[in-house]
């Protein structure tokens, strides 16, 4: 506490200490995800001879990647105290839509804009829903879940679609100075959503929103427009992760995407945010996503089960939630 | 022997020493005032007393015997009951369902008796001599009556030791006089209780005794009876404060109109004017309910309305929104700063710049962390909140400093009218003091306020005009002499007639044409 020092007539200049950087650390969002990662990778590489392996340790990042890029929209959501159970289905979609148009002979480019454009515009969708006609964001982002996954399925009559031009592999099977391409597009989001959410305005709004989106609102910001955007990017983020998976399978598939709703949500919330809002950080998330990468790499090359993989990952869920509970900024 | 002792607790919490070597002896039957500025430990030591916190050392004693209250629970078990600040209903229940809540009594088959619960819910009511039906739903209750509830509730667990936590904050005077009534009871009766207040007056019609803390330390106990409030703020603040309020100065011009609005509420007949002059202190006064924060809220287009007309300094302006609002300098600090003003995960610095963060951009759209941390710690030290740094988290400040964090927010973002809704609720003198000195400081400065208040030696004291309101109405316009208690408490509790058409609002305008 600064001295009371209230009873001087000049104005008091009470000393202002800033937090050491130890306890900033510690406090940050991505102190405790950031030892659980460590924990977890020490424990994998310990029990698995090949999981050290460079070769393999890009295929994590990359196996990640389509999580974690969904993960970012999926935070905004997330931080605002809402969530979007839409994810999965619509990066199905947006990436079939991809798939048709090229299959159809348009130019990839065109494709790409279109497929990232819908995606946007189902996010818009679902943020109207929820900040205009003020609806909960978990039955809004179910009942859409449910329509884009039906549009991707009636508008591919249930099969895959292949036949795509090969430039487009770039995106899913590319590289970049020597790094594959999902792992650089992921990064750029990453990028992009850290100088957003800590460097802009609307950033902090997010937050705020949050936080306390009563008092946010009376102090005179538009919360319901920046709900809208963030569900567009929860739109936007789920559509390049499909523009990235479709690339990589060189297929649009329908079916795409089930359950990444779950993943996504786990990686925000490994990554340190309240569920309630108000409190995260996207590079969290980063390594929450990866986290959950390596769990199921490190799962695989163990020979563990598939249906034993999801409890010890549902189990891990638990744990780090437990352990990162109640802790306050 | 005392029936409650706290011998030499201590308390710390990161980076705050709440409270050192602090002693408190209540005894069976009396009334102990415990008093002390924002900040200074009052909460901190109750807490401690009721199991929610514990202490780093020093002893709590019942009977003489020592205690360790590891929870809630026990504390309640070994006969301490609290009533909150903020009340722990819940609202959706019944009253005899919150009384019993979690410890219902059940029968063979494990369900409720609630035939059981009725009765002793009745017999509680009865030894406090109040009326409230038992299997009512608490949200239809009245501020009061869901307090006397939560009094009820601590005494269900037999307390012998009762902690009122500001209990009259939100009461009208005549329910304070009901509570303290019920006070009056519980003494005969021998429960020892801790009144925590911020009102002098308060203190020397129900106390016994009263001990005063300061940053954390006892300073001492008096007897009520042998001191008076002058030695009582001198003790609590460390320094003498002889009058709270900033020097009169002459009203401003009336005729000098900023905002003009006539706004008829949704459900309402009439339409209520409002004038406010360039450079005055406008209050709202009435009861709690009286449609005074409803009033503000419709002024920045945040409660739904059947008609507004708002002309802002002569032209007509459309506020659909607070950010409408904001745009055209209107703001508003709202009256539960919890749920309405403040962002609680937030920093002192984050929840003061969040409506001007724009000023901070550069480039645009980003925000230089620099600018807004050189901006926003003086803001701080203007209205001097007093926190280790701009980068603690607010929710961790005492109410006074959490109310100058909403204020500060508003004063770089250059408003002509700024609403005060319950601006001093639940906070010290000191802070107080300095709460009216920045209001006079800003209509100096040629901005209008307006300030809805249920203390009313706060309209009196600051106010330039005062339109009181009623049942959802203004009924009266005073000024200037005209501005006393007497009448105000007449007109805000004079009985209307909503039948009649002609009542509120005609007498508005002719208080208001006489003002003119």
């Amino acid at each position: 506490m600064t001295t009371p020092a209230s009873t001087s007539a000049v104005n008091p200049k009470p000393r202002r200490q800033r937090r050491s950087r130890w306890s900033r650390l510690v406090h940050s969002p991505v102190f405790f995800p950031l030892i659980g990662f460590i924990a977890v990778f020490i424990v994998m590489a310990l029990v698995n001879d090949n999981f050290l392996l460079p070769n393999n340790l890009t295929n994590v990042a990359r196996q990640g990647a389509i999580i974690g890029i969904i993960a970012v929209g999926m935070s905004f959501a997330i931080f605002t105290g809402g969530i979007d159970l839409s994810v999965g289905p619509v990066m199905a979609l947006s990436g079939t839509i991809m798939a048709g148009l090229m299959a159809a002979g348009w130019p990839p480019t065109v494709a790409v804009i279109a497929g990232l454009a819908l995606g946007m515009v189902f996010g818009a969708f679902n943020g109207a829903c929820v900040a205009f006609a003020r609806m909960p964001p978990i039955i809004v982002t179910l009942a859409t879940m449910g329509i884009a996954r039906g549009l991707g399925l009636i508008y591919t009559g249930g099969y895959p679609i292949s036949g795509l031009p090969a430039g487009f592999a770039f995106f899913g099977r590319g590289e970049v100075l020597g790094i594959q391409a999902p792992i650089v597009i992921m990064l750029l989001v990453y990028l992009v959503a850290y100088v957003v959410l800590h460097h802009t305005s609307f950033g902090r709004y997010v937050y705020a929103i949050g936080g306390n989106e009563e008092a946010t609102r009376l102090t005179g910001i538009r919360v319901p427009r920046y709900k809208l955007l963030v569900y567009t990017i929860s739109g936007l983020t789920a559509a390049i992760a499909g523009l990235v998976i479709t690339s990589r399978l060189m297929s649009g598939q329908p079916n795409a995407g089930t359950g990444f709703e779950l993943d996504a949500i786990a990686a925000v919330v490994l990554g340190g945010a309240a569920i309630a809002g108000g409190r995260g950080a996207i590079l969290g998330t980063l390594v929450g996503a990866m986290l959950l990468a390596i769990l199921n790499n490190g799962l695989n090359l163990m020979g563990v089960s598939p249906y034993l993989q999801d409890v010890v990952k549902g189990a891990i869920i638990l744990l780090a939630i437990y352990i990162g509970r109640g802790r306050n900024a | 022997m005392a029936l409650l002792a706290l011998e030499k607790v201590s308390k710390a919490f990161p980076g705050v020493r709440a409270l050192h070597d602090v002693s408190l002896r209540v005894e069976a039957g009396e009334i102990h005032a415990l008093l002390g500025e924002n900040g200074a430990g009052k909460s901190t030591l109750m807490k401690i007393l009721c199991g929610i916190h514990q202490p780093d050392s020093g002893e709590i004693l019942i009977d003489g015997r020592a205690q360790h209250f590891s929870s809630y629970r026990r504390a309640c078990a070994a006969g301490v009951g609290i009533v909150f600040q903020e009340f722990s209903l819940i609202p959706g229940l019944s009253v005899v369902d919150n009384i019993f809540l979690g410890r219902e009594p059940r029968n063979a088959l494990g369900l409720i008796r609630h035939g059981e619960m009725v009765d002793q819910a009745h017999a509680l009511f009865e030894r406090l001599g109040i009326d409230i039906d038992p299997l009512i739903r608490v949200h239809h209750l009245s501020v009061a009556d869901q307090q006397f509830v939560e009094i009820a509730k601590a005494l269900s667990l037999n307390a012998r030791v009762l902690v009122l936590d500001e209990p009259t904050a939100p009461l009208t005077p005549t329910e304070v006089e009901r509570l303290f009534a019920i006070m009056r009871q519980l003494r005969e009766q021998g429960v020892a209780m801790v009144f925590i207040s911020h009102h002098m007056e308060e203190i020397f019609e129900i106390c016994d005794r009263v001990t005063v803390l300061r940053d954390g330390e006892y300073v001492t106990t008096l007897n009520v009876s042998e001191t008076d409030a002058g030695a009582l703020v001198e003790q609590m603040v460390g320094r003498r404060v002889d009058n709270i309020f900033p020097e009169r100065q002459t009203p401003p011009p009336t005729d000098d109109i900023v905002l003009d609005a006539r706004i008829r509420m949704a459900g309402r007949k009439h339409t209520d004017h409002i004038r406010l002059a360039r450079g005055e202190i406008l209050g709202f006064a009435g009861l709690v309910g009286s449609g005074r924060s409803e009033m503000a809220l419709a002024m920045i287009g945040a409660h739904p309305v059947a008609e507004r007309h708002m002309q802002l300094e002569g032209r007509t302006v459309t506020l659909k929104s607070p950010a409408d609002a904001l745009g055209r300098g209107i703001g508003l600090l709202p009256e539960n700063r919890k749920q309405q003003g403040l962002i609680l995960p937030f920093t002192c610095a984050d929840n003061i710049s969040i409506n001007h963060l724009e000023r901070f951009q550069s480039p645009k759209p980003f925000i230089s962390r620099r600018r807004e941390q050189a901006a926003v710690e003086t803001l701080m030290d203007r209205v001097r909140v007093k926190a280790p740094g701009s980068d603690t988290v607010v929710g961790t400040l005492s109410g006074g400093n959490q109310q100058k964090v909403v204020i500060a927010r508003w004063l770089e973002r250059g408003c002509r009218v700024l609403i005060f809704d319950e601006p001093t609720r639940g906070i010290d003198v000191g802070a107080k003091s300095e709460i009216y000195a920045l209001m006079k400081t800003l209509t100096a400065q040629g901005i209008s306020i307006i300030m809805i208040s249920s203390e009313l030696p706060e309209i009196t004291g600051l106010c330039d005009r005062v339109l009181v309101f009623n049942h959802g109405h203004v009924v009266a316009e005073l000024a200037g002499d005209g501005i006393e208690a007497s009448t105000i408490m007449t007109h805000a509790t004079r009985q209307i007639s909503l039948n009649h058409p002609t009542g509120a609002p005609d007498k508005t305008a002719a208080t208001m044409e006489r003002a003119s």
